[in-house]
């Protein structure tokens, strides 16, 4: 909780809003001084109008401030919302840029979760954090300045009053904040407990019914959710009170100036205007720090959105697994009809070593099965070919070039993946077939459809190859998914392939329409099939078992028995 | 300037000004049709506590009207001592002053207490009866971990509705009323200014951020939705763009679709918060008014400076309503998700005297066929079954064959499009839901494991078993080592959604449960999934074993080890029984059962001979 009010990475990171945030900063003195002229003028007319006249000018003056704090608000939620769409899209371009920058190794696993939750909704909690918490923040320093300055020249014991009461605020709204929080955090548990258990219910509802127990639960839903609302309101007892000292402070402030101010106006010591002035402008002094304060609470989400953000954009790629962009001109890539050799190749991660000294020809036309444990380093001998991986030491070279340091995006252009479960795009399902290949001819798109045994599955669509796949591919099941991996592979038409059990999650009937897929793409090409289940040994002309990091090829004779078909 | 609020920890946050609601994270959220009832129908729940939100309505009021009375007072002091009248003349209004001051504090506290009291009590209704609708429906489609917690969120919009809408909004109201009101005791021509500057800041305004909001939202929504996509594909994707050489095209895009929502949420701040400008403009320009038309009509000078700042703080008040109307516009999607709920009419539970005799659990398919969308092809296809009582069965078959559309329409989660199935000779459809778990059940697919003790869910099955039966249960299931070694043994509790247990507990917790349950006719959907094949193999012997004689099993399975001791094997194809017999028959002849044995042998085999 105890975060600061303002990142100044912000700055350093979003130039860009560099220029709302000074205007802002501008309007908030603005705002200041139109305060000040407003309760001026309105003193004067209130003084005149008591001896029953009115004050044209003071008038004029009191429409025109106002006005203009009309236009400054405009003007400041205006910038502040500004600001808010200009950090929201550097830090998405950020966020995403990342990913191109640091490649699939880094983004993968929660990192993943974590960043398509922050660059898609994450980060639109900034918005009431901008247009809500920063003007506040601004007008919560320049006003209560201006004000005191003021009320100094008019009457200075008010001044006196003000000066030592404001203050209070921040600390009255710290020390009771950190009560507030040990005490939520006391009720916390009990609260997650309850709060949880009506998500727990209704998510169980299905085996609850199953055992006919769903109606007599009704009842305990009620129960516990009373037993919720109970240590709730214990809760807010506290947390309330923290706001009824805050409003305390600033309504008793008025009238700890006001009553004094009123009693020496019946002496004569002080002119009308003068005491109105005092009067009108002590609450406004109070105002912007309360309002900032009650806005903090609705802005934290954003704030730790915009922590998460920068400290995620300005992680560096682990050593281990090398820059692998292709920003910088590289040398051009080799074609794929060489030889691919692993000289010495040692992949280290943070915990483990993937690979150990590996040293290994493949030749063209090569159909390499790769077997092993899982997480023995079967699928980082794919990803150092890939560019996804950079080997810790040793080298891996294609026709004779070292693939460090080459155009990766051309080299890979002599590959084609079939990964263990492709992402389908939100979009056709002919763009995901043309991924990186948005260009490809129709008859070329319907060839990979055939090839990859699809056609059945896009004449049982309701648009064929336009229908739109919904988020990460929902409609379509593994094995309908894996076809269109296959598909893409196809449609590559690049002579190395690298399959990572793409039969893994396939039930049999699945697994066999992939497999003689699997067939017709690799014959006459080089492929490594990284294999779980012997039935796709068969497609394979060598063995080699990865295990512990250490690759060892197997006899041909020793495959076992062929599968049955 | 008496907008100020302390903080508010229960609720979501306030809409803003550019009125576009900041959505819960996670996939985009499903189109709800803004519903006329909607409101009505959640504000019906809270009758039984209209006098507590009444009494909180009032307070919020006297809150209001404290701090206006505050600063009009103090002016009425300031002013009236500037004519030097005796000191004991404005002693009431220096008490009136100092009371105020302290009073609107402790109304504002006591008004919060009371309003979240009221509302929270509303809320553990609203939740009791969302949880009844949702048990009371017979068939349930899956639901995913985000539209739970979108139900929950859901039922959060019913608390702000009162608290951020309705009670600040009634007292607001309520305030202006009674500053016209007062203001008409003093002059009825500044009254009638006051009367229009107060409709304009509480009725035009809150009306014109409805439409801006609105319109907003649902220029925004559709781009954000697809911005969050775009970010999924990105890094779910990374790797199959990379390797496609699809990155920089897809960063394009997405770089392209957030510069084009930057530009709109620009675009509509300029308008979204003109609202907020002119409310500003409105109060000063109705003080200014009711001075000018206050001094025409004569009213004294003292009057006319208590006018005039009331005035100012009233018009203030009366903004409140702009940021209630604009909470209002962001809760209607989660509040008509939540009518719907509470309006649903039960679901009709056929009338049966038929209740199922205790023996004779007969079951039978009789042509049944199940089509989950029309055009698509049936998961079951006429398919005819008998299962005489006391018969043991397993279902076998492709995935997608219908297997768990066998089971769903057994345990009646699923109404058959035609045909019947008969338990007992009863249709199962006739069955009251509550009395069918007596007949058909077990384990069904996605057991849930509740976030209660093993004990707790254990009972589920049987809420009066002895603890021998739970060591029965446990110990055929595989799980009584487990549970022995626990410090706190059937007391233990499993985490949220049965988080402290792995994968393969959880399977044998709820197949414990299943068993405990014993009902006559026991499905076990994949009763193993989740176990290495040796602990599958053992607890599907000994679970069987463990079912008492006379009951009849339904053992739907992909994998086709250990069935050879079962009465009969049913080999589903394309919703159809393609072969039926025991397991020694099966495999002697040719046919999908014969292939699929002789793979999955081949298989462990197969790798038992590479990996040494």
């Amino acid at each position: 909780m105890n975060r600061r009010p303002f990142d100044p990475r912000l700055l350093r990171r979003v130039p860009a809003a560099r220029r709302d945030l000074a205007v802002l900063a501008v309007l908030g003195g603005l705002t200041a001084l139109l305060v000040i002229a407003q309760a001026t003028a309105l003193a004067t007319v209130l003084a005149t109008a008591f001896d029953g006249r009115l004050h044209r000018p003071a008038l004029a003056g009191f429409v025109a401030a106002v006005a203009g704090r009309a236009l400054v608000s405009w003007a400041q939620g205006t910038v502040a919302a500004r600001a808010a769409a200009t950090v929201k899209a550097a830090l998405r371009a950020d966020l995403l840029g990342a990913v191109g920058r640091h490649g699939p190794t880094w983004v993968a696993g929660q990192r993943a979760g974590q960043l398509a939750t922050l660059a898609g909704r994450g980060l639109d909690a900034l918005d009431p954090y901008f247009t809500g918490y920063l003007p506040q923040l601004v007008l919560s320093v320049t006003v209560p300045v201006a004000v005191l300055a003021r009320i100094v020249f008019a009457d200075w014991s008010s001044a006196l009053i003000i000066a030592l009461t404001i203050p209070l605020i921040p600390i009255f709204g710290a020390l009771l904040g950190w009560q507030a929080q040990a005490a939520t955090e006391r009720q916390w548990r009990r609260l997650s407990l309850l709060g949880g258990h009506f998500l727990d219910m209704v998510a169980g509802l299905p085996t609850l019914r199953a055992f006919g127990r769903s109606k007599g639960q009704v009842d305990v839903v009620r129960r516990m959710a009373d037993g919720h609302r109970q240590a709730t309101m214990k809760t807010l007892r506290i947390a309330f009170l923290s706001a009824l000292v805050l409003e305390l402070v600033a309504t008793l402030s008025v009238a700890l100036v006001a009553v004094p101010v009123g009693i020496r106006l019946l002496g004569g010591g002080l002119t009308l205007s003068t005491a109105l002035l005092v009067l009108l402008l002590t609450p406004e002094a109070y105002l912007p720090l309360r309002a900032a304060g009650s806005r903090f609470h609705a802005s934290m989400e954003g704030l730790t959105a915009l922590d998460e953000a920068l400290t995620l954009s300005a992680t560096d790629a682990p050593a281990t697994t090398g820059p692998v962009t292709a920003a910088e001109p590289r040398r051009p890539a080799p074609a794929g009809r060489g030889e691919i050799r692993f000289e010495g190749v040692t992949v280290a991660y943070d915990r483990t070593t993937a690979l150990r000294d590996v040293t290994l020809t493949i030749r063209p036309g090569d159909r390499v099965a790769i077997i092993g444990p899982s997480g023995a380093g079967k699928s980082t001998l794919l990803n150092l070919l890939l560019g996804f991986v950079a080997p810790t030491s040793g080298r891996v070279t294609a026709d004779g070039v070292d693939l460090s340091g080459v155009d990766l995006d051309a080299w890979r252009r002599e590959l084609a993946w079939v990964p263990q479960r492709a992402h389908l795009f939100a979009g056709s399902l002919a763009d995901n077939i043309r991924l990186g290949a948005p260009d490809t001819p129709d008859a070329a798109l319907a060839a990979a459809v055939t090839g990859a045994a699809l056609d059945e599955v896009v004449d049982a669509l309701p648009d064929g190859l336009d229908t739109r796949l919904g988020e990460r591919g929902h409609g379509l099941s593994s094995g309908q998914r894996q076809r269109v991996a296959l598909a893409r592979a196809f449609l590559r038409d690049a002579p190395v392939v690298l399959l990572d059990e793409p039969t893994a999650r396939l039930d049999s009937a699945s697994e066999a329409v992939v497999l003689d897929a699997t067939r017709r793409l690799v014959a006459g090409r080089t492929a490594l099939l990284v294999a779980h289940r012997p039935a796709l040994l068969a497609a394979a002309d060598r063995i080699l078992r990865v295990e512990d990091g250490r690759v060892t090829e197997l006899h041909a004779t020793a495959t076992g028995p062929a599968v049955p078909r | 300037m008496t907008a100020g609020d302390g903080v508010t920890p229960v609720g979501r946050e306030p809409a803003g000004p550019t009125g576009v609601p900041v959505a819960p994270s996670g996939s985009p959220e499903p189109p709800a049709p803004a519903r006329p009832g909607a409101e009505r129908a959640v504000l019906r729940l809270a009758r039984p506590y209209l006098s507590r939100l009444l009494g909180a309505g009032l307070l919020a009021a006297a809150t209001e009207f404290a701090g206006l009375a505050l600063m009009a007072t103090a002016t009425w002091l300031l002013m009236s001592a500037a004519g030097r009248p005796p000191l004991d003349r404005l002693t009431v209004a220096i008490v009136a002053v100092r009371a105020l001051a302290v009073s609107r504090g402790v109304f504002r506290y006591t008004e919060r207490l009371a309003g979240h009291d009221a509302v929270l009590r509303m809320i553990t209704d609203v939740r009791a009866r969302v949880f009844a609708t949702l048990a009371a429906r017979r068939e349930t489609g899956r639901r995913t971990g985000d539209a739970l917690s979108r139900l929950v969120s859901d039922v959060e919009a019913a608390q702000d509705l009162l608290l951020r809408v309705l009670v600040p909004g009634a007292a607001a109201a309520l305030v202006s009323v009674l500053a016209v009101g007062v203001a008409a005791l003093i002059s009825p021509p500044a009254a009638g200014v006051l009367a229009i500057g107060l409709l304009v800041a509480g009725v035009a305004l809150p009306a014109l951020a409805t439409r801006i909001t609105r319109r907003a939202a649902d220029e925004v929504a559709p781009l954000r939705g697809a911005l969050a996509v775009d970010a999924v594909d990105l890094t779910h994707g990374a790797a199959d763009l990379a390797a496609f050489g699809a990155t920089g095209a897809a960063l394009a895009a997405a770089d392209e679709r957030a510069g084009r929502l930057a530009r709109l949420e620009r675009r509509l701040a300029a308008t979204g918060f003109a609202v907020d400008a002119l409310g500003v403009l409105v109060g000063g320009l109705t003080a200014a008014a009711v001075v000018v038309v206050a001094l025409r009509a004569g009213v004294g000078g003292v009057l006319v400076g208590v006018l005039a700042v009331g005035s100012l703080a009233a018009v203030e008040v009366a903004l409140a309503l702009v940021a209630a109307a604009r909470q209002r516009t962001q809760l209607r999607a989660g509040l008509a998700r939540v009518a719907d709920l509470l309006t649903e009419p039960p679901t009709a539970t056929p009338q049966t005297t038929a209740e199922p005799g205790t023996d004779g659990h007969d079951v039978r398919f009789s042509d049944v066929t199940v089509r989950y969308r029309a055009g698509a092809a049936p998961a079951l296809a006429g398919f005819d079954l008998d299962l005489p009582a006391g018969r043991r069965v397993a279902v076998v078959g492709p995935s997608g064959a219908g297997k768990s559309t066998l089971a769903a329409v057994l345990t009646g989660a699923v109404r058959p499009d035609t045909g019947r199935v008969t338990a007992g000779g009863v249709p199962v459809s006739e069955i009251p839901a509550e009395h069918l778990p007596r007949v058909v059940g077990g384990l069904l697919a996605e057991a849930y494991v509740f976030h209660a003790t093993v004990k707790e869910n254990l009972l589920l099955g049987r809420p009066d078993a002895t603890e021998a039966d739970l060591v029965d249960a446990t110990r055929a299931a595989g799980l009584l080592d487990w549970v022995r070694e626990q410090p706190d043994g059937w007391d233990t509790v499993v985490g949220e959604q049965g988080g402290q247990l792995s994968g393969g507990q959880r399977q044998r917790l709820a197949l414990a449960r299943a068993l405990l349950a014993a009902p006559p006719v026991l499905v076990l959907d994949e009763p193993t999934e989740g176990l290495d094949p040796a602990a599958a193999d053992a607890v599907l012997d000994s679970a069987l074993a463990a079912t008492p004689a006379g009951h009849s099993v339904v053992l739907i399975s992909h994998r086709l080890s250990g069935l050879a001791g079962l009465d009969e094997i049913v080999v589903l194809e394309g919703g159809r029984v393609g072969q039926r017999g025991r397991h020694d028959e099966l495999v002697a002849l040719p046919g999908w059962y014969r292939e699929q044995w002789l793979r999955q042998e081949a298989a462990e085999r197969g790798y038992l001979a590479i990996t040494p």
